[in-house]
């Protein structure tokens, strides 16, 4: 418990940070404000946002595409070197896995596909920060402002808020719908949706199937933001919980379990925005094919 | 952990990052690395051509180099051979010239000599006729003897 103060218990510490800053109208006194706890929080419903979560990852986007753009306009057909390098491997690999995946035509794919990895990775890559270093950091901030302590919360890893995970995953899915309905039209798209897995010669087998196979179908298709995007979250949240569990120990013993953990996570951070980004490409190929 | 606005904000977000990135960040990094792909690959194309044709280059120069070879040994030949016989000429010729030049001198000398026999003959005979006449001019008639005289000096 580094913050050094004795009055909070364990269970406190470890909701406070597993709190997002939350803004929002508050709904007992009607004022739009920052929420002082957990329950106020709760209670300002879908019309908040959390500036933590959204700051955290605008940064991290921002600084991505400001490392590559730069990149991108320096960028010689020359011997390449330092940064170029870095990036132009990412690119290839990016490029790897598309072409390997994705057998239809769009420009989209390719750019689509390095946002959500690397900025994935960035966002994942917080989670390596000690958990109380930017909490902390943010709290000075919060206390230099007026605020109590105790009620600024700071989320550092975007990608432990299902609300971050989510929002790319539905980005994807509506890509999906859109590139569904262009390529195979919206007849094609109802056909897929109505006439599979159950099918039958015979014209009124058929229509008869259409409700199972519609349930089936819609069921498979919203499954497929909803576990492309509570994947992430998960892992990155199970793994960000045991970092803030790591850090009730007496601090002289944390790095016995922190830096294996950490080691440990690189893999993990790296594999599930890889996972993310495949997953991605493995869907928008999806709505391009027109085999069904 | 409440769902709310943010999933929209990480929505818009996502999808401006997404379009700035597909407009001004993959285009010109692609385009560099496939323009230094087929860099690449033309100056390997070249470099394979460069090397072939040097192979070829030295080729030809060597056969060029045997043909000239052959060439001069055959001309230095040929001129030895040519200087042989011309000396062999000029020997020919040469004697050929000595031995006219030999003949002649033989030919003006029996002639000088027979120029100066008869010279001789004539004076002596006209010496003898001279003699005889002398004798005779006392006791024989030349006009009488003149067949004999002149069958005398035929014989001589």
């Amino acid at each position: 418990m580094s913050t050094g103060n004795e009055t909070i218990t364990s269970s406190d510490y470890i909701k406070h940070h597993l709190q997002n800053l939350t803004y929002g109208q508050n709904p007992n006194t009607g004022v739009w404000e920052l929420a002082h706890s957990t329950q106020e929080a709760k209670d300002m419903g879908f019309m908040a946002i959390h500036l933590d979560t959204l700051g955290v990852s605008f940064i991290l986007g921002a600084l991505f595409l400001f490392l590559f753009y730069r990149t991108g306009k320096k960028m010689t057909a020359d011997t390449p070197s330092g940064i170029q390098n870095f990036i132009e491997s990412i690119i290839d690999f990016i490029e790897n896995n598309v072409r390997g995946s994705f057998n239809g035509k769009n420009p989209l794919v390719a750019p689509l596909s390095l946002t959500v990895f690397i900025w994935i990775v960035l966002m994942n890559t917080m989670d390596l920060v000690p958990v109380d270093w930017l909490p902390y950091v943010a709290q000075q901030v919060g206390v230099f402002f007026g605020a109590d302590p105790h009620h600024v919360f700071f989320k550092v890893v975007p990608t432990t808020d299902p609300n971050a995970t989510f929002g790319l995953a539905i980005g994807i899915f509506l890509l999906m719908l859109y590139y569904s309905i262009k390529i195979k039209g919206f007849g094609g798209f109802s056909a897929e949706l109505t006439l599979h897995p159950f099918e039958s010669k015979n014209i009124f087998v058929k229509l008869l199937l259409i409700p199972a196979n519609f349930f089936l179908e819609s069921v498979s298709l919203i499954a497929k933001p909803v576990s492309h995007s509570l994947r992430l979250f998960g892992n990155m949240y199970a793994g960000e919980m045991i970092f803030i569990l790591i850090a009730l120990l007496p601090f002289w013993i944390q790095w016995t379990l922190s830096l294996p953990w950490a080691i440990f996570h690189i893999l993990i951070i790296l594999l599930q925005a890889f996972i993310f980004m495949t997953l991605v490409i493995v869907y928008m190929d999806m709505a391009h094919n027109k085999e069904h | 952990m409440n769902i709310n606005l943010t999933m929209i904000g990480q929505l818009i977000m996502f999808a401006m990052f997404t379009w700035f990135c597909m407009k001004f960040i993959w285009p010109p990094i692609v385009a560099a690395m496939q323009a230094r792909k087929k860099h690449i690959e033309n100056g390997l194309i070249a470099a394979e051509r460069g090397f072939s044709e040097h192979q070829e280059a030295q080729q030809k120069a060597e056969e060029i180099l045997n043909q000239s070879k052959d060439q001069a040994a055959e001309i230095i030949a040929n001129a030895g051979r040519q200087a042989t016989n011309m000396v062999e000429d000029a020997k020919n010729l040469a004697t050929q010239e000595a031995d006219k030049i030999k003949t002649n001198a033989q030919a003006e000398i029996e002639q000088e000599t027979a120029r100066a026999r008869n010279t001789l003959k004539e004076q002596v005979s006209d010496l003898v006729m001279q003699g005889v006449g002398s004798v005779l001019a006392r006791e024989v008639d030349v006009k009488a003897h003149q067949d004999i005289l002149g069958k005398l000096s035929q014989t001589l």
